[in-house]
């Protein structure tokens, strides 16, 4: 009798975790264990394409702010003589044109998003201001060793679901080994120390619409004095018939 | 043999089940504590009232501009309007922390609201957690207006209606008494970020999306105290200064300063979407270098020089 039971629930399990790719909220209603992959766990749907609406920090995000300029950012003495120095064609010249458009800053920038998933444990996020791409990955990765430090680093993700049976929750990632860049496009800067911790939201607009909120902490403890918290915010678009890819650019 | 298997078998599965779920979520509570003081963060740009004329990020019908344009800020001097204080809007837009309570019903013991207390311009806000209906369309508007709550995948969102008529800048950027802004809560680890969704079918051709980000205090806010009128160098009867729109001294101060459009800086809806950015590519020129003012304190726009 016993055998039995270990039996059936052992069977129960193989079919849970390969079974419909139904979503952690309906598996968690009808009593079944937790999915076995990311994209089926996913409390909310962030995919498809978003458009940022510029409401906030227009002047940082918009135009280039003037050279010298870092109101609002919490610069550590350090990142001052960098700030003054800027000098955005020598950025282009050293190949250093996507300084702006690293993981730190990416998502201010005024631009659309295309959110897909690439496979079951691994978000995709590709950028048409600048031509990025950013990869969250849900599932634990082998260390590369030592990896080299690139625009968008390594993001790790966790979903974090609300306790059934309410549903909805939040997406949390952590992003790090950076290639320095820059926060602001004017050249305040951020180190390949700095670490991006980002919450996704999704809220309801009047209109039917949906916004998407991404919390923003960067830490740097070479060019911050105290954590940079921005909350760039996204509308969501029926399709991609407005996406753009631009080339990254350090003078505008 | 083949029992040992599956059973085998299906303890690996759980055991994996329960490592993958591990690795990719962690499931949190359905709702978070509010209550509590919460300090601004200050890295975002939302207030936008350093200068006359800064409707930056808005999306404002022809009316709501020229309304705005005829406003002077000197207005607040007068002795009767000094304390008329700022509406809901104010509380992502104004400078100050959240000091949050909750009110609970004794015999019961259940949640019946929570208060965001007042501050030296903004009135206190209550949000109704107990499920009460919204009142009549003809009772009374206030500043703070009136606010339900209900706790919804994590966050609280909120709903306020009944806004008597006001501003969403301080800078006289209207706000009609037919406005509803829809409101979020959330709370990830020690910071709260409230999101903004502010709707005016006269003033606004798209909504005012602002969200703004505080950290929880371990200490109590210092509030500062409740607003007293005083002389200020209008006497009662004087005239309510304003300006013709078209002849709004200040149009230009903030265009000039920062080389900013003018279609931008007015408030006109297309400024907000990244198109606007390429379309301005080739003629934008960049302002001259900061010269004073120019970091983290800087919680304002530097000024050319003497005011018109």
């Amino acid at each position: 009798m016993r055998r039995s039971l270990v039996t059936i629930a052992g069977l129960a399990v193989v079919v849970a975790a390969f079974g419909s790719p139904v979503s952690i909220h309906a598996q968690r209603a009808q009593g079944g264990v937790s999915p076995a992959t990311a994209r089926d766990a996913a409390p909310i749907d962030l995919t498809g394409y978003w458009v940022s609406y510029v409401t906030e920090n227009w002047r940082y995000r918009m135009v280039t702010p003037a050279k010298g300029e870092y109101r609002r950012i919490p610069a550590s003495p350090a990142a001052v003589p960098i700030i003054n120095a800027w000098d955005p064609s020598a950025d282009e010249k050293a190949g250093n044109q996507c300084k702006s458009y690293g993981a730190a800053a990416i998502m201010s920038v005024p631009g659309r998003l295309h959110i897909t998933w690439q496979d079951a444990n691994t978000l995709r996020v590709d950028i048409d201001a600048g031509t990025q791409t950013r990869l969250f990955h849900f599932a634990a990765r082998a260390a590369s060793s030592p990896a080299r430090s690139t625009w968008q680093g390594e993001s790790t993700a966790r979903w974090e679901p609300v306790a059934a049976p309410d549903r909805g929750g939040s997406l949390s990632v952590v992003t790090s080994n950076l290639r320095a860049g820059y926060l602001r496009k004017n050249g305040v800067p951020y180190s390949e120390r700095a670490t991006v911790t980002e919450h996704f939201d999704l809220a309801p607009l009047p209109d039917g619409g949906q916004l998407l909120l991404v919390n923003t902490v960067v830490d740097d403890p070479m060019y911050l004095n105290a954590p940079y918290v921005v909350s760039p915010h996204f509308k969501k678009e029926p399709d991609g018939s407005k996406w753009d890819p631009t080339p990254c650019s350090s003078t505008w | 043999m083949l029992i040992d298997v599956v059973k085998r078998s299906g303890l690996a599965f759980v055991m994996v089940a329960f490592a993958a779920t591990a690795a990719f979520a962690q499931t949190l509570p359905n709702q978070f504590e509010f209550a509590g003081s919460w300090a601004p963060i200050g890295t975002e740009d939302v207030q936008n009232d350093s200068v006359p004329v800064d409707y930056l990020g808005l999306a404002l019908t022809d009316e709501a501009r020229t309304r705005a344009l005829s406003y002077d800020e000197s207005q607040k001097s007068m002795v009767e309007r000094q304390c008329q204080g700022w509406g809901a809007a104010y509380l992502v837009l104004g400078p100050f922390g959240l000091r949050v309570s909750s009110q609970t019903d004794s015999a019961s013991n259940r949640l019946v609201s929570y208060r965001i207390d007042a501050w030296e311009d903004w009135m206190e806000m209550t949000i109704w957690m107990d499920d009460r209906p919204h009142p009549s369309a003809h009772a009374l508007h206030t500043q703070a207006g009136f606010t339900t709550g209900r706790w919804e995948g994590g966050a609280l969102a909120a709903h306020t209606t009944h806004i008597k008529a006001g501003f969403i800048r301080k800078t006289g950027v209207p706000l009609s008494d037919e406005a509803t802004i829809d409101w979020r809560f959330f709370r990830h680890g020690d910071v709260l970020t409230v999101l903004m969704v502010a709707r005016d079918p006269v003033y606004l051709v798209e909504p005012e999306i602002i969200s703004k980000s505080f950290r929880l205090s371990k200490t109590p806010l210092d509030y500062r105290d409740p607003c007293a009128p005083g002389y200020e160098g209008r006497e009662p009867g004087d005239p309510v200064p304003h300006f013709a729109p078209a002849q709004n001294p200040f149009i230009d101060e903030f265009i000039q300063l920062y080389h900013l459009p003018r279609e931008a800086v007015l408030g006109y809806r297309d400024t907000l979407y990244p198109e606007y950015r390429k379309k301005i590519k080739d003629t934008y020129v960049p302002p001259p270098p900061c010269t004073a003012d120019c970091g983290v304190a800087g919680n304002f726009v530097r000024r050319r020089g003497p005011t018109p």
